[in-house]
């Protein structure tokens, strides 16, 4: 090595010079707009402000009947009176109890069969072959048209909405656990196999795993849709819970009240949605979707 | 005393030259023998020795690769390793693709302990730790142990999958185009890594490559391949002194081999 070395010249080429130089017309230089330099909650604060500004406009000028809809300030009150009925275990409070424990049910109903589901169409060919295109045609048919029987089979009380919210919420997790299984690649497929890795080591320590972004996809679409089925049920088949609280104030033209209950509403969705979130971060750290939302990257 | 040398020397000659891999015949083909991937091939790979496979894109090279790891069974022939005939994938060999294929969610150092770990349980591949680190250490890795592979360069990357082949101690060595996704300075430090290790092992390797100054550079016998159907048409023998260095590939001799086999591989394409 030494003598080869030896035997290159010191020097063959020459430095390249740098110089001040430039040339005026041909400038051109990254631009930094206004919005790129706002952080993002004081956009999204913003926003928010021009939206209500906007809706007490609408309100002001006479725009919309105030029954159809409530002025920013009726709300505003109303969510402190619901608020304030929710802190001090009143009735609003057992509602969204009841509400809860339906979506919390529905959703451990919906893991455990979907991923069940999925490991079994992903995994195996009869899965694939014969219960895959039955799942694909029950996917295919509105759900929620499902909700009467569910209701005649299971009653009026929190098993006929737990029943839709888990069926609404299966089918996703399925689909997502499914294709996770196909996500691993060829040379992942190849080295286990060369490894002599038995059937349940690469499900375990390669599919799995290398599926779970599409899992937690399936999961999250599952998680909005468990709040869908409850909330649809509860609606359809009465109940106790908050989509009943709901429906009532609806009927009796509480226009203030829906808008209040829903917001509290959707803080159990979103309260599931982010716990989603906070697990798939925990677990799948690895993977860039795995920022996926509000993103703080 | 005199008669034992003797003996011991001789055992040693007759190792050298023992076949460790031993196709006969061996072909491939798909659909129901409508594609034939692979005609017969024989070839025999000797204890310590490294053989390349040079030929055009989808000549059959990772088919046959795969038929020898026992990932494939072959349509018609045999394939013997150590005297024992190959039906699944085997202890002794080791095996890298084009991607390293480290898993994300394991730090570099489970990556490499990977194979014990499915083979042997998680027990086993803690009480290998040390190896999986001095590994580690001797790719110039040192430090990266608990980093997870998305923070590991390319040939970062690669050279911990070279760790990962290396800690079951396999005896053959099978690589489907290693570094072909690798950039030529990094490249050419890797094959001079990986001669280093085969030297140091005395492990028998099969590469398969598109770069015919890595099979020069790298084999004693390159094996030329064509396609449609895999054939092995050509085997040349490489006869430059070893260890080799990186300035031999501009040496003459090397030049008239990588020109030998580049003729030899545009005749193929022609036909």
């Amino acid at each position: 090595m030494t003598d080869a070395t030896s035997s290159i010249p010191q020097r063959l080429g020459q430095p390249v010079e740098i110089t001040d130089e430039t040339f005026d017309e041909t400038v051109w230089t990254e631009e930094v707009t206004f919005i790129d330099r706002i952080p993002r909650s004081i956009a999204m604060i913003g926003l928010f402000a021009i939206f209500l500004f906007i809706w007490q406009m609408v309100h002001a000028f006479a725009i919309v009947s105030p029954i159809i809809l409530p002025s920013p300030d009726e709300v505003g009150a109303d969510i402190v009176k619901v608020g304030k009925n929710l802190m001090s275990g009143g009735y609003m409070l057992d509602a969204f109890w009841i509400t809860t424990k339906e979506v919390l049910i529905g959703f451990f109903f919906a893991i455990a069969i979907g991923f069940s589901l999925g490991v079994l169409v992903g995994e195996t060919t009869f899965g694939e072959r014969a219960v895959l295109p039955y799942l694909v045609a029950i996917d295919t048919m509105p759900k929620v048209a499902f909700a009467p029987l569910f209701l005649a089979w299971l009653g009026f009380g929190i098993a006929s909405k737990v029943a839709l919210a888990a069926f609404i919420a299966t089918f996703p997790i399925v689909v997502g656990t499914a294709a996770g299984l196909y996500a691993a690649d060829e040379n992942a497929r190849m080295l286990f196999r060369s490894l002599g890795a038995s059937r349940w080591q690469t499900l375990f320590r390669m599919k799995i795993p290398a599926g779970l972004p599409h899992i937690f996809t399936g999961l999250k679409i599952g998680a909005v849709g468990v709040m869908a089925g409850a909330i649809t049920a509860e609606f359809l088949g009465g109940g106790k819970g908050f989509g009943e609280l709901i429906r009532v104030a609806a009927s009796q033209l509480q226009t203030p009240r829906v808008f209040s209950l829903i917001i509290y509403l959707s803080l159990l969705g979103f309260a599931l949605f982010w716990t989603v979130v906070w697990v798939e971060r925990r677990l799948v750290f690895w993977h860039q979707s795995s920022v996926t939302g509000i993103g703080d990257r | 005393m005199t008669g034992t040398a003797a003996t011991e020397i001789r055992q040693q000659v007759a190792q050298r030259g023992r076949p460790v891999y031993q196709l006969r015949n061996v072909t491939k083909s798909y659909g129901l023998g409508k594609i034939k991937a692979l005609d017969p091939v024989s070839v025999d790979l000797r204890e310590g020795s490294f053989s390349s496979v040079i030929g055009p894109s989808g000549c059959g090279k990772s088919t046959l690769l795969k038929v020898m790891a026992g990932l494939t069974p072959p349509t018609s022939g045999s394939v013997v390793l150590e005297g024992d005939p190959v039906m699944g994938p085997r202890r002794e060999i080791g095996m890298m693709f084009q991607q390293a294929t480290l898993f994300p969610w394991l730090t570099a150092l489970e990556n490499v302990m990977l194979p014990i770990t499915i083979r042997d349980g998680k027990h086993a591949a803690k009480s290998q730790q040390d190896d999986a680190r001095e590994l580690l250490d001797l790719v110039g890795l040192s430090g990266f142990e608990n980093v997870y592979p998305r923070q590991l360069s390319g040939g970062m990357a690669q050279r911990a999958a070279i760790c990962r082949m290396l800690i079951t101690r396999p005896e053959v060595l099978l690589l489907d185009e290693p570094f072909s996704a690798l950039d030529e300075l990094v490249r050419d430090f890797m094959n001079m890594e990986l001669q280093r290790i085969c030297t140091a092992r005395n492990a028998t390797a099969m590469l398969i490559t598109h770069s015919i100054p890595e099979a020069v550079f790298l084999s004693d016998t390159v094996y030329i391949m064509s396609p449609r159907p895999g054939r092995l048409t050509e085997e040349i023998r490489i006869d430059l002194p070893r260890p080799r260095n990186l300035d031999m590939m501009t040496s003459p001799e090397f030049a008239l081999y990588v020109r030998y086999i580049r003729s030899k591989l545009d005749e193929g394409a022609q036909v």
